[in-house]
């Protein structure tokens, strides 16, 4: 037994003593400290958002999501206005939006060349990253005139007198400004970020699958729609919630474009309205006082809720798909 | 081999012609994606050459860059944007110092030492982190450095909002270059009897510093966009003010704001100038990010 272990055992090497220094141990702890703080500053948010915006929801109860009226001086704060401003530019902005985002990947991946495909795949990343600000520039001096000029009055006068058309397509005084423009400009902005992340994931899919398809076959647009959006399929409307959570806290593009409202309802689409997002931003000038600013935190606790739950379905269908494919 | 048996050619069957339905859906529908592709990405490119061409000629003055807005009216031509570039740059720079050790060491822990629930929620969050808008984290900041603590508002309220933001970013980004890192790196080093956080911090970090680098530089990108933040919290100067911690600050962000909708021509040029400034540093700091991450580290 002894020459065995003495032909073996190494001359000078120390014994560690410790399964981990101490060093480690810090090391870990700096780590670890460093997650708790992040979760510590989610929650932050969350409790501080809730506290700011909970005295008027105790006040004015689910009336605060009701109510239109927002009355700073007679403090009567009701956010319905904001509820159907938010959601209905979120919804145009997608309809508009996602099947041109949809449309974007599946030529990129399908049917542009290689030389074509490297450089106008990252063009669309570097669009992604513009700031919100420079969309709403250019939405408001460029492209609402354009369109009031030769969508609004146009369809305006079209459709004067009609009965449900008539109402939804119909502006009193055709500024290029109002919900659908806002829309339109907010799926301008989620498209470079939907498309870029689709493009990824049809560029996943094993071309195993594509190269069966065309060998039994199949033309390019049946290779697509029954092979590569199913693939593809839920890791898709992944990314389009993702783009809806964007199109939902965008704020300065939105505040710009979608005019005013004077409070009164209209299912016109050309009427203005406003967002939580451009609500918030275009009051926060009052902010030097925190007590004008609590109905407004509540404005943002709907705002931060409605994304927290967008992204989070988002979130776990795409993780869902990811552990189904590996 | 047998010299004997021809095989009589056989004449393959002639390939039947595609039905005509789905030879017509697959042209309309290649009609339609290359329609999609041109309505998509002509505003897209359209939005970059309105900016460039408003917002050129005053970039091309050297004035623009080294002055401040101190004394100049709508109405007057002159001036330039030197203290917005200072106060984004600036902004960004504090928010970066503070958020990005937080956004690696979090990324460490969720690659290196994470195991089970706890670190399944930490990626959860943030996840949703990512997808906060940047009011909802100027409205905390508001409530938490106004509102509960009673300061004013200033460049460094800015930057701590900014820093909700670019956390998730940062995060993410050095959570995939580290999971990139091979595993036999580690185990090598183990095997040498390098100590954990030595494995760490000289051999799986700076494998992939490429990778971590081009998501800082992208999470910088991405906050000196952000308007929100600058709207509730850092109020508008017209002068140069180099102190984060008293006074406006201005940016270039709510510098655009500031001459936005003024008739004055001169105004209207600053506002498109600025915004080409904007963009200029966002563009350079993404394509800067995008090469630093092809020419260095571990290639997926």
């Amino acid at each position: 037994m002894a020459a065995v272990t003495d032909q073996f055992a190494a001359p000078d090497v120390p014994v560690r003593k410790t399964p981990m220094g101490t060093f480690d141990l810090v090391f870990r702890n700096a780590s670890l400290a460093a997650a708790l703080f992040v979760l510590v500053l989610l929650a932050g948010i969350m409790v501080s958002m809730v506290v700011g915006g909970w005295p008027a929801f105790r006040e004015f109860g689910l009336g605060f999501l009701t109510s239109s009226v927002w009355d700073t001086q007679n403090e009567q704060y009701g956010a319905w206005p904001a509820i159907v401003g938010t959601l209905s530019t979120a919804l145009i902005a997608l309809v508009v939006g996602v099947p041109l985002s949809l449309g974007i990947a599946v030529f990129l991946t399908q049917l542009a060349p290689p030389w074509f495909k490297q450089p106008v795949s990252t063009a669309i990343e570097l669009l992604a990253a513009v700031p919100s600000i420079i969309y709403g520039m250019w939405g408001l001096f460029v492209f609402v005139p354009l369109f009031a000029a030769y969508v609004q009055i146009p369809l305006s006068n079209l459709v004067e007198g009609m009965p449900v058309v008539g109402t939804i397509l119909y502006s009193r005084s055709p500024s290029g400004l109002g919900i659908l423009t806002a829309g339109i400009i907010l799926a301008f902005m989620i498209i470079p970020f939907i498309a870029s992340i689709t493009r990824d994931m049809l560029d996943q899919i094993p071309s195993v699958l594509r190269e069966s398809a065309y060998g039994i076959g199949a033309t390019t647009w049946e290779v697509v729609r029954h092979v590569l959006v199913p693939q593809a399929g839920v890791s898709i409307i992944g990314a389009v919630m993702l783009g809806l959570g964007r199109a939902l806290g965008e704020t300065i593009a939105v505040s710009l474009i979608i005019g005013t409202t004077n409070g009164a309802f209209s299912w016109s689409l050309f009427s203005g309205g406003e967002t939580f997002a451009s609500k918030i931003a275009n009051n926060a000038q009052e902010f030097d006082t925190p007590t004008k600013a609590g109905a407004f935190i509540a404005a943002g606790l709907v705002l931060f809720v409605l994304t927290f739950v967008v992204n989070a379905i988002a979130r776990i269908v795409i993780e869902r798909r990811k552990a189904f494919s590996e | 081999m047998s010299t004997t048996t021809q095989q009589p050619q056989v004449q393959p069957a002639p390939i039947p012609a595609l039905a005509t339905g789905r030879v017509v859906r697959n042209r309309i529908a290649s009609v339609l994606v290359h329609l999609a592709f041109a309505i998509a990405v002509v505003p897209l490119v359209w939005i970059l050459y309105s900016v460039l061409r408003h917002g050129w000629n005053l970039l091309l003055d050297s004035g623009w860059w080294t002055h401040s807005q101190r004394n100049i009216n709508p109405e007057r031509v002159g001036g330039g944007a030197y203290h917005a570039i200072f106060g984004t740059l600036a902004q960004a720079f504090v928010c970066a110092v503070i958020a990005v050790p937080l956004a690696v060491f979090t990324a460490i822990y969720l690659v290196e030492y994470g195991r089970g629930r706890f670190a399944r929620l930490v990626s959860f969050m943030v996840d949703i982190l990512t997808g906060i808008p940047s009011i909802v984290a100027a409205l905390f900041i508001y409530a938490l450095w106004v509102t509960t603590f009673g300061l004013q508002r200033v460049g460094f309220a800015v930057s701590l909002s900014l820093v909700l933001l670019m956390i998730p970013v940062v995060v993410r980004s050095t959570e995939e270059m580290l999971k990139l890192v091979p595993n036999e790196l580690r185990e090598a080093s183990y095997a040498l009897g390098v100590p954990k956080w030595k494995t760490i911090a000289r051999i799986v970090l700076p494998t992939a510093i490429g990778g971590i680098i081009t998501g800082i530089m992208l999470g910088l990108a991405r906050i000196m966009g952000e308007t929100a933040p600058l709207l509730i919290l850092g109020p508008y100067a017209a002068s140069i003010n180099t102190d984060v911690l008293s006074g406006n600050m201005a940016a270039l962000p709510t510098m655009i704001r500031e001459n936005f909708g003024l008739p004055d021509q001169p105004a209207i040029d600053r506002m498109w100038a600025a915004a080409l400034t904007l963009i200029l540093i966002v563009l350079i700091l993404n394509i800067t990010g995008r090469a630093v991450a092809r020419f260095s580290g571990v290639r997926k």
